[in-house]
């Protein structure tokens, strides 16, 4: 196990350096002027700024720099922020990202496993359909419209109940995360209730199951022991893309709802050319993905009965 | 089996217990306690919604719209305007214009934000801060009419040689090496605040990057800074005129580029202003009975040509081709559809402000001929000129803005329909639509210009052929020998002359077509008074605002 | 399979102990001709219905917008300013009015200290939806007079509705309202300001406009012959039809729906083939080779899989750049496939690594069938499936980063219509003009849903093993 995780954190590496070189071409070959601001400035000014930012160097030793800069963890000043650094930046908006990604995923995991096995129990009843159609619907209908009605819908309940019951926009509390989470882990859910279902229904025929039955098992023990747990595994298995979508896609429900998250100010860093941002973000994000994925591993393995026996 | 069951029922257990947890969180946490106001008359607090985070509160090289807001509520210049927008003692309580210098005496009562008092070493500090490169100040140039300015800033000469005394401490002797008649409206502006020596080069790098690394004299103190997230100011105790200070609290809980999220807060109680609406959210309003106002925000539109040799544009008679087709009522009253913008036929707002009365009812615009056929045939004099049989296709820059795209695509249409010319729409994000202009990548932009200062100057020099924002470089003598008058001329009415050439030449040769003079729509509170919009400076400004006690009490 | 081996090791061939059998054998008669596959497939794809209507939803939305543009004569890009964001209708009479700018009314200003209150407000001649004339009678001490419009009756000074604009010149007492009139009820009103800028009481009036369109502009668009346009004023005109209404600049919905749906629909479907094609090869060949070759090959395909998605689709189409009069297609096309390929690289690398140890390709490499047989006879099409079903699950994804990346205005570029970048466009004024947003959110919903049940549809019926 422990050469497993050397072994994939090495890799984890070399597959940030090449995150980080892609992102420094792309960001190079960038047309358009990061320092451009709608006054001119007189090109001493210019010059003056340029050095600040190490724009003057020639493009190889930018690299070198940004490389070795990278490696003591440091990405730099943003462009637009002008008094602050990349890193207080991601220190700041990070987490406000992170805690809505694993509160969208928490909605979405209970959600999909919770739907998927309702699904699977009352199979080809109206349960069922319901459950399906709704998610036929969440797959169909774009991110964006439903943080609009989500937005929308908070304004009519408060409205309603003539009081604010959840705020439309901002951060601060657990009820500014409710529904832009849920926006958000929305289509998560739709696709692992689908996986859910399918995992159960085929997992509801397997032997062992007809065995237990046999055996005289009460279904709730059966359903709970091993349907439920079997089940699970796939689940599991696209539970890293899962991250991965739910973590870069906050875009859109950050900037509806007026979240002060790491995603927004991507956006905003590549509508304004902050250099320094784009990279430092792009790095992050990919240096925690590539961790995601490898910790999703690490849990899979501990999960799966099979893979703990292969490791005696 | 036993075991398993024993652990199933500590799960159990500690499922409850996280359930329960969960359960009681959300009470606290929905309740609307936790939750900002609009407003409130008791602790006299306002709330109020940003579009984006302040990125740059050091005075010295802060240039943008967002941080001037919340610098204008925090420091204050050596002069600073009235609720009527009249300049009037900041800092300084007594001032001297001259041809060649200006002086200024301090008030004994300002005070930093943390009691020292301010001095006219702080200005002398602050004015050097800025003109010398390391701090590459981009708004540098608003001191260069301070002897040795610019020399400093182009590197010739050192700071200390900047013609700014502090005679004592307070009294401010500034040098000017040509007599600007304008001066005084730029020690109300924010590059020229002052700052407490000690205290910056005890920052470092840091200075102005939170709360706490700032020292404030104006009326209110930042006191708290979340990124992105929220900014709180609170009344300062160390301000000098305090006592006409109504307000406590301004709130800016809430920090988004979304107009329709900002005003669903407003819908939602939540702050006391919604600023920049879009029009289409305005029907919404009316239904529900908000407070709409608008304000011309000093930003004006046009369609800037390029003037390079081989581009097609530098043709006068297929610029009047345009300029003879572009009806800007069209364009404001149905495209547009923004009831606070207006049509525009000059560079110069409309509240700008002449000899005696408004400049445009001294010097009324030109307004153009609206006519397709003579249009068609300055097209045919433009295929002349410029000796070809059919004109190129033109490439129409443009930035992503809505205004900007609506406004591209209108005109492309227009262009096509009316004239038969082939327009290429380059739609771009903001800094790279300035990267193509500044490189010459276009023929025609849509393009827009807000004031620096509050001088019909501002628009005036524009078009100069050193200016380095000329960047369709233009280049007339002429046109530069009126740029010249209107600076220097002390006689109001020589300037004002000099502007109204600048204005016919402008019309005469199409140096541009103006598109629209643009105007904020926001909805306002009806409890709350006095809130300052302004063109030039920080805006919205909540320094004089008040608040109506409730209907009930 | 492997002790197998062994033994054939241990025995020694001679060259002609190769030679192919005889092919009159009857024992390759009882294999069924790999044809029927896909016969077999179709009939079960044709038993599940939902894949079925799902495949004519897909052909129907196909048709909307490569065939119906080529039928009838529409246009994307006409602006229709006397009908701007109009909801869907069947046509609609208008007014033609004569629309020289009116020279207004104008009355010595009266001095003294402001009146209580503005009187005498009145309309003048015909409201309609080209402008609304107003006068009313001078208040003493005013300078200037704030006029407003509302769609409410105002219930006190703070509720006069949407500030139209102040009066310029000071014996100025007419006002015409030009700003997006509809023909619905207003209420105007009117109130004096004063040199210190206070207001006087305000008098509101009643209005509600025609829906008109100038004589020129009727002109123009040959609804009146030139000749006929003076008499022709104050007659109707039966306007163009919009039948899913129009947009923000009253260019016609359908017309945008059908070529934005080709913009989205191009980049939907050729992206995803482009990739899984790319992909295919890719995979392919690694899976094919094997060994230090497939393991450098694969180790690129993880790095660009790490490469987070989103982040580096908008990284990319910005360091692209779109020249002018580009509409911003190819660079999403290329990035979609830069970016989406090591996905079906993989997934047929696995299935040909599988495939190469099934026993029938053994078979017929022992029978004597040279690569190309085996590839195109035995690898690809037992590959296609797999590949078919992916390249069916990649259209939605591929239709909603088009929508998602337009929507934050990183999409194709303006005005180039895409569904994605008309619910961008929709997105502002869905309160007001929800048909702007709700019929390109539609398509692509039902795009997107047709492609996921085809392509659940297509797994059960080539009993794909996927998952997903």
């Amino acid at each position: 196990m422990t050469e497993f995780i050397i072994k994939r954190l090495l890799s984890g590496l070399v597959t940030i350096w090449f995150i980080a070189t892609a992102t420094f071409i792309g960001m190079h070959a960038v047309p358009g002027d990061p320092l451009a601001n709608a006054k001119a400035m007189k090109p001493e000014i210019r010059k003056n700024l340029e050095a600040r930012y190490g724009l003057d160097k020639p493009v190889l030793q930018q690299y070198g720099i940004f490389l070795t800069n990278m490696l003591k963890g440091d990405f730099g000043i943003s462009f637009t922020q002008k008094n602050r650094r990349v890193n207080d930046i991601i220190r700041e908006h990070f987490p406000v990202s992170a805690v809505l990604g694993v509160l969208a995923l928490i909605i979405a995991t209970v959600g999909g496993v919770v739907w998927g096995a309702l699904t699977a129990i009352y199979r080809d009843r109206w349960p069922d359909s319901v459950i399906m159609f709704l998610v036929v619907i969440a797959v169909s209908v774009p991110s964006f419209v439903f943080a609009m009605l989500g937005q929308l819908g908070i304004l009519g309940v408060n409205k309603w109940l003539g009081f604010s019951l959840l705020p439309v926009a901002g951060w601060g509390s657990f009820g500014h995360m409710l529904v832009p989470a849920l926006v958000l882990g929305l289509s998560t859910m739709a696709f692992l209730t689908r996986l859910m279902r399918s995992s159960m229904l085929e997992v509801t025929n397997a032997d062992y199951i007809r065995t237990a039955k046999a055996k005289g098992v009460s279904p709730l023990r059966i359903f709970y022991k091993h349907q439920l747990r079997n089940a699970i595994l796939p689940v599991v298995t696209v539970l890293g893309p899962a991250i991965a979508a739910i973590t870069t896609g906050g875009f859109v429900v950050e900037l509806v709802f007026a979240i002060p998250g790491l995603g927004r100010y991507f956006v905003q860093a590549v509508q304004q050319l902050d250099y320094t941002v784009i990279m430092g973000t792009t790095v992050f994000y990919g240096a925690f993905l590539v961790l995601m994925v490898l910790l999703v591993d690490i849990l899979y393995g501990f999960i799966d009965p099979r893979i703990r026996v292969g490791k005696h | 089996m036993t075991h398993n069951n024993h652990r199933m029922r500590s799960q159990q257990s500690a499922s409850r217990r996280f359930f329960t947890a969960v359960a009681c969180s959300l009470c606290v946490l929905l309740s609307p306690l936790s939750l900002a106001e609009a407003l409130n008359y008791e602790t006299r607090s306002v709330s109020f919604a940003m579009r984006q985070e302040p990125p740059d509160l050091n005075a010295m090289t802060s240039t943008d719209t967002t941080s001037g807001f919340i610098l204008d509520h925090i420091m204050e210049g050596l002069l600073t305007y009235d609720p009527k927008g009249n300049l009037v003692g900041g800092v300084a309580e007594r001032w001297e214009l001259h041809d060649d210098r200006a002086i200024f005496w301090l008030r004994e009562d300002a005070r930093w934000s943390d009691g020292s008092a301010i001095t006219a070493h702080d200005f002398v500090f602050a004015w050097r801060k800025v003109v010398e490169p390391a701090t590459a100040s981009e708004y540098a140039f608003i001191l260069f009419p301070i002897t040795n300015a610019q020399a400093i800033n182009e590197g010739e000469l050192d700071s200390s040689e900047l013609g700014v005394r502090a005679l004592d401490d307070r009294t401010l002797e500034v040098s000017l090496h040509q007599p600007t008649p304008y001066f005084l409206s730029l020690t109300a502006f924010r590059t020229t605040y002052p700052a407490k020596q000690s205290f910056v080069e005890s920052k470092g790098q840091r200075y102005a990057a939170d709360a706490t690394d700032m020292l404030y004299n104006g009326p209110f103190t930042l006191t708290e800074w979340v990124h992105g997230a929220s900014v709180a100011m609170e009344k300062n105790p160390y301000y000098w005129n305090r006592d006409n200070i109504w307000l406590n609290r301004i709130d800016v809980p809430y920090i988004t580029e979304d107009a329709n999220a900002r005003m669903n807060l407003y819908r939602d109680h939540k702050i006391a202003v919604a600023d920049e609406l879009v029009s289409e959210s305005l029907d919404g309003a009316l239904q529900e009975r908000m407070q709409i106002k608008t304000f011309l925000d000093g930003a004006i539109f046009f369609i800037e040509f390029n003037y390079r040799p081989d581009y097609p544009t530098r043709s006068l008679y297929l610029r009047k081709a345009i300029q003879s087709v572009f009806n800007t009522d069209d364009l404001v009253y149905k495209v547009l559809g923004n009831p606070g913008s207006y049509p525009a036929y000059t560079i110069y707002p409309r509240w700008m402000k002449g000899a005696e009365d408004l400049f445009v009812r001294e010097h009324p615009p030109h307004k153009p001929d609206l006519n397709v056929e003579k249009a068609k045939g300055y097209l045919e004099q433009a295929r002349q000129e410029l000796g070809v049989d059919e004109l190129p296709p033109l490439t129409l820059l443009a930035d992503d803005s809505p205004n900007g795209q609506k406004t591209a695509e209108y005109l492309q249409t227009l262009l096509t329909q009316s004239l038969g010319l082939d327009i290429r729409v380059d739609v771009q994000i903001f800094k790279q639509r300035l990267a193509k202009m500044t490189a010459g990548d276009f023929d025609m932009v849509v393009s827009g210009w807000g004031p620096d200062y509050n001088d019909l100057l501002t628009y005036g020099d524009l078009f100069a052929s050193y200016n380095l924002n000329n960047r369709g470089r233009y280049n007339s003598e002429e046109f530069d020998h009126w740029v010249s008058v209107a600076q220097s001329s002390l006689d109001t009415d020589a300037r004002m002359q000099a502007f109204a050439k600048l204005q016919e030449l402008m019309f005469d040769n199409v140096i541009m077509v103006p598109l629209y003079e643009r105007g904020k729509i926001y909805v306002q509170h009806p409890r709350l008074h006095g809130v300052l919009r302004r063109a030039v400076g920080g805006d919205p400004n909540f320094n004089f605002s008040t608040i109506e006690p409730p209907a009930d009490q | 399979m492997s002790n197998t081996t062994m033994n054939l090791s241990d025995v020694k061939f001679a060259p002609d102990d190769f030679a192919p059998l005889n092919q009159a054998q009857s024992a390759d008669l009882i294999v069924r001709p790999s044809l029927s596959y896909w016969q077999d497939a179709w009939r079960r794809l044709q038993k599940n219905r939902r894949a079925l209507w799902s495949l004519y939803l897909i052909v129907g939305l196909l048709a909307f917008s490569y065939l119906l543009p080529l039928l009838v004569k529409f246009d994307p890009v006409g602006q229709d300013l006397t009908q701007i964001s109009q909801a869907p209708s069947l046509g609609r009479q208008s007014l033609l009015v004569d629309t020289t700018p009116w020279e207004g009314r104008f009355a010595e200003p009266l001095a003294g200290p402001l009146g209580a209150t503005v009187s005498g407000l009145q309309l003048v001649g015909e409201a309609h939806t080209e402008s609304v004339k107003l006068s009313w009678q001078p208040v003493p001490g005013a300078v200037a007079y704030d006029v407003f419009r509302h769609l409410l009756e105002p219930s006190g000074p703070t509720d006069l509705g949407l500030p139209l604009g102040q009066t310029e010149r000071v014996d100025q007492v007419y006002f015409e309202d030009r700003l997006k009139l509809q023909g619905v009820n207003y209420y105007y009103s009117v109130r004096a300001v004063d040199v210190d800028g206070n207001h006087s009481g305000y008098d509101t009036i009643e209005v509600k406009p025609r829906h008109a369109i100038s004589i020129t502009e009727a002109v123009k668009r040959g609804l009146v012959s030139g000749d006929d346009a003076a008499t022709a004023i104050g007659q109707e005109v039966e306007l163009k039809r919009h039948l899913m209404g129009t947009d923000y600049l009253g260019r016609d919905m359908l017309a945008r729906l059908a070529y934005g749906g080709q913009t989205s629909l191009f980049i939907g479907i050729v992206a995803p083939l482009l990739f899984v094609a790319f992909g295919v090869l890719y995979g392919g060949i690694s899976g094919y080779l094997g060994g230090r070759i497939d393991e450098l090959m694969m180790r690129f395909a993880d790095f660009v899989i790490a490469l987070p998605f989103l982040l580096f689709m908008i990284l990319f189409r910005v360091a692209m750049g779109i020249g002018p009069g580009e509409s911003g297609i190819m660079p999403m096309l290329i990035a979609l496939v830069v970016l989406s390929w090591p996905a079906a690289a993989k997934l047929v690398r696995g299935q040909v690594l599988q495939l190469r140890e099934q026993p029938f390709v053994e078979a017929a490499q022992l029978m004597g069938a040279n690569t190309n047989y085996l590839i195109w006879r035995h690898m690809l099409p037992n590959v296609m499936g797999v590949v078919l079903v992916s390249l069916t699950f990649s259209i939605p994804t591929a239709i909603f980063t088009e929508a998602f990346l337009s929507f934050i205005g990183m999409g194709v570029a303006p005005p180039t219509p895409s569904w994605g970048a008309m619910c961008n466009d929709g997105v502002k004024s869905f309160l007001s003009h929800p048909h702007e947003l709700l019929f390109p959110a539609l398509f692509i919903s039902l795009t997107v849903l047709a492609f996921n049940l085809l392509g659940d549809g297509l797994r059960d019926a080539l009993d794909a093993k996927m998952k997903g």
